[in-house]
């Protein structure tokens, strides 16, 4: 009952610091300007262009193919990995059938997700340029979700913990009923740090989540010449046109 | 020509990415400015008593001005794609000289008095207080970075580090610190109208010195108008294609095909600079009033059309910011955009057949193109994207036989920088800029020994300029840098032996 309570508070914060501080970034996001028109070009000349140039980059990391090709491979293993994980964890909230039928390869991703961590963590340690730009925090983020994945596979592997009572518990939380959580110390963990992931979301890196989406070399149509552009505090200035 | 002594980088036979040398160019710095030129802009004339207080406004300013540099500061993920991307990295190996270290110089202290993480937990994150040795490592790395975004279009999210340094320099302006070959320059862009300092009665003399060589030479009165009321076009280029070597023989081009054309056009003394250090600096405000120049010389002159020699950064002011900064240009003729670039005038005069070729007049050259940084990866040229590819590449097969490109990783966007762009153009900067050349110099040797390549060619006044001093320091003649036109100058055979009529046929544009 105790672990129950503090997992349920825990819950409720984490959600409302991740949801509200990525509703704020996202707010700071939209309402910065983009005074000037600065896409990488060539760049499409059109929103539907734009649009597809910006699935490429979110699906198959376009830029980062054609940047290096280790980095590509772990960094897309660990993102689809992760991708049809949180997809598989959807079963814990919804039942749908799509999270029924992709629930077999949602295990195999899990193994996916490490296999890309652990080579961007390699990395991270061998290669003379990436040690020399990495921060501690930098290590911890790859070492916390390989930990979060390596605890969920156990789960799975070896230590099964009730999924039935897992899901009861959330439907719990979200009925804002009680339900106990079962007492398990790999998911106390597993949960622990992935309430922690969510806590750091708002506050590091993981912005680059949100932020691809607002990068202006990448999401502005190329068409400076055709279209008249200027920010609300750049229109100020041209009071004085001389 | 005196060279500098500087220890040259070796050109290496495949690419190779440097191991690590920290603080090898830690000693690079430019001038600062001095107080009046600071003035003159705006900026305080020395580093004041509460300059970090004032650094950090001014970077809190920022954040809220510009989208790019918030969502920049905060996405990294360090992931390294960028850290072998960078031509003064290839070149020097100094670590800081990588896209992701060059912006952490800025970023760190951006964590630590903006972001939670970075004020209670600043080793975690890798924040800095922003020291005075920060602010001289900002002053040193930021002036190693010609704002050439190579390492945007490697990046999984853009992140543009020309946006990063433009910010940073704008900041140390801020504090007076501001870098003295800029600041000097747009001073006289503001009291006399071009980077030289060229005034009018000089301008007009040696554009009727032209006129005369011109004359010499084919035995027909081409004119370069200067100031000339009612002209359709106002060509805006670099004032070094008024004097230096090859420009001048790329203007003396343009000047052939405008009179091939039929069309009227003129140069203004008030305009008469294409070049926008405003954007080096990373002022808004100080790129804005040397634009509205070229509005105001448009609007007196009463032109129809706006149009823009060879130049990279000029280009990229032109055709991306122009309209931003001094627009809309509902005054100009609706047909054309605005602005436009000489070679897309040339390309569709050469589509429409209006001009004659004799490409044998330049079979001397075996020829390549290196593509500019700034037109190549923040401009456009017609209607289709890559058309800043193209559209000069199509040019010079037209008008020379014999073509080669360098290799395909250092083309297109993908292409290296001259090693002398955004701001950098100084003889106090000689050692980053011969280093900086590194990779393009050794793209280009390959082809001279492999293909027999004699000629390179660019269309941008810096990188001409740059490629002069430093073709020598890796055993290349000086002799092989060409300006794009001055090649279509050689080939042109002139048919309209008359002046330019007012009312010839009017050519009209695609785009
Ligand atoms: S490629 Fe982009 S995200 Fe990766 S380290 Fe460089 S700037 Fe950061
Ligand atoms: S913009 Fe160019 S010079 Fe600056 S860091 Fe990027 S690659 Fe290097």
């Amino acid at each position: 009952m105790f672990f129950t309570l503090i997992f349920t508070v825990l819950f409720y914060a984490a959600i409302i610091i991740f949801v509200g501080g990525l509703a704020f970034k996202i707010r700071q996001y939209w309402q910065t300007p983009a005074p000037l028109k600065i896409p990488t070009t060539p760049a499409p000349v059109t929103q539907s262009g734009v649009i597809y140039r910006m699935l490429k980059e979110v699906t198959i990391f376009e830029s980062l193919f054609r940047s290096n090709k280790w980095i590509w491979l772990f960094g897309w293993c660990f993102h689809m990995g992760l991708f049809l994980v949180f997809a598989r964890h959807l079963r814990y909230v919804v039942d749908w059938s799509w999270v029924a039928l992709i629930q077999p390869f949602g295990i195999y991703a899990g193994f996916l997700m490490i296999f890309g961590l652990s080579g961007l963590l390699a990395r991270r340690f061998l290669v003379e340029r990436i040690r020399y730009i990495s921060s501690p925090s930098d290590y911890l983020m790859l070492i916390l979700l390989i930990a979060i994945a390596g605890s969920g596979l156990l789960m799975k592997f070896a230590f099964h913990t009730s999924v039935i009572d897992v899901i009861d518990f959330v439907h719990g939380l979200l009925s804002f009923g009680f339900h106990i959580l079962p007492p398990d110390f790999l998911l106390y963990m597993h949960l622990l740090m992935v309430v922690g992931l969510m806590i750091i979301f708002p506050f590091s890196k993981l912005l680059h989540a949100p932020g691809v989406f607002f990068s202006p070399t990448r999401n502005q149509i190329d068409n400076p010449r055709e279209k008249y552009h200027v920010a609300p505090w750049a229109a100020k200035l041209g009071s004085d046109k001389e | 020509m005196a060279k500098v002594e500087i220890e040259v980088p070796e050109c290496p036979e495949y690419p190779i990415i440097p191991r690590l040398k920290e603080g090898m160019m830690a000693h690079s710095k430019p001038y600062i400015a001095v107080e009046k030129f600071q003035h003159e802009l705006g900026f305080p004339g020395e580093l004041p008593e509460n300059w970090q207080e004032a650094a950090l406004d001014k970077m809190q300013d920022l954040l809220g001005k510009y989208r790019s540099f918030q969502v920049y500061l905060d996405s990294c993920v360090k992931c390294g794609a960028c850290t072998d991307k960078c031509h003064y990295f290839l070149g020097t190996a100094d670590p800081k000289n990588m896209p992701v270290a060059r912006q952490d110089l800025l970023r760190k202290v951006y964590r630590r008095y903006f972001t939670l993480a970075g004020k209670y937990f600043p080793k975690l994150v890798g924040a800095v207080d922003l020291t005075k040795d920060v602010l001289d490592d900002w002053y040193s790395y930021y002036h190693q970075c010609s704002q050439c975004r190579r390492c945007s279009v490697f990046c999984p999210y853009g992140i543009d580090t020309a946006e990063i340094s433009m910010a940073a320099r704008e900041i140390l302006a801020s504090v007076g610190m501001g870098q003295k070959y800029c600041n000097e320059i747009i001073g006289k862009v503001f009291k006399i109208g071009n980077n030289l300092g060229l005034p009018e009665p000089a301008l007009k003399d040696t554009l009727e010195g032209l006129e005369e060589d011109i004359f010499d030479e084919t035995n027909v009165a081409v004119r370069l108008p200067l100031d000339e009321k009612g002209a359709d076009i106002l060509l805006i280029t670099p004032s070094a294609d008024f004097f230096a070597e090859p420009h001048v023989d790329g203007l003396m081009g343009y000047a052939k095909v405008f009179h091939e054309s039929g069309v009227s056009w003129t140069i203004s003394s008030y305009a008469s600079e294409g070049a926008n250090f405003g954007m080096f600096i990373g002022s808004y405000e100080n790129m804005r009033r040397v634009a509205m120049r070229i509005r105001k010389a448009a609007e007196d002159l009463g032109v129809k059309r706006i149009m823009f020699g060879e130049c990279g950064h000029a280009w990229r002011v032109g055709y991306s910011f122009l309209n931003t900064l001094a627009g809309p240009f509902d005054f100009l003729d609706p047909n054309y955009p605005v602005p436009q670039h000489i070679c897309e005038f040339t390309y569709d005069l050469i589509q429409k057949d209006k001009l004659v070729f004799d490409k044998s007049e330049n079979d001397e050259h075996v020829v390549t193109f290196h593509d500019s940084c700034n037109v190549a990866r923040a401009t456009r040229m017609g209607p289709k994207p890559g058309g800043q590819f193209t559209i000069p590449r199509a040019i010079l097969k037209t008008v020379c036989n014999n073509y080669v490109d360098m290799d395909a990783d250092t083309i297109h966007d993908a292409t290296f920088c001259c090693g002398g762009g955004g701001g950098l153009l100084t003889d106090d900067l000689m050692e980053i800029r011969v280093k900086g050349a590194m990779p393009r110099m050794t793209a280009l040797k390959k082809i001279v020994d492999e293909d027999k390549v004699t000629t390179l060619v660019a269309i941008c006044a810096i990188c001409k300029s740059q490629f002069i001093k430093t073709l020598p320091y890796y055993g290349m003649q000086m002799y092989m840098m060409h300006s794009l036109h001055q090649l279509v100058s050689s080939a042109l055979v002139m048919q309209r032996l008359t002046e330019p009529a007012d009312d010839s046929e009017s050519e009209s544009s695609d785009d």
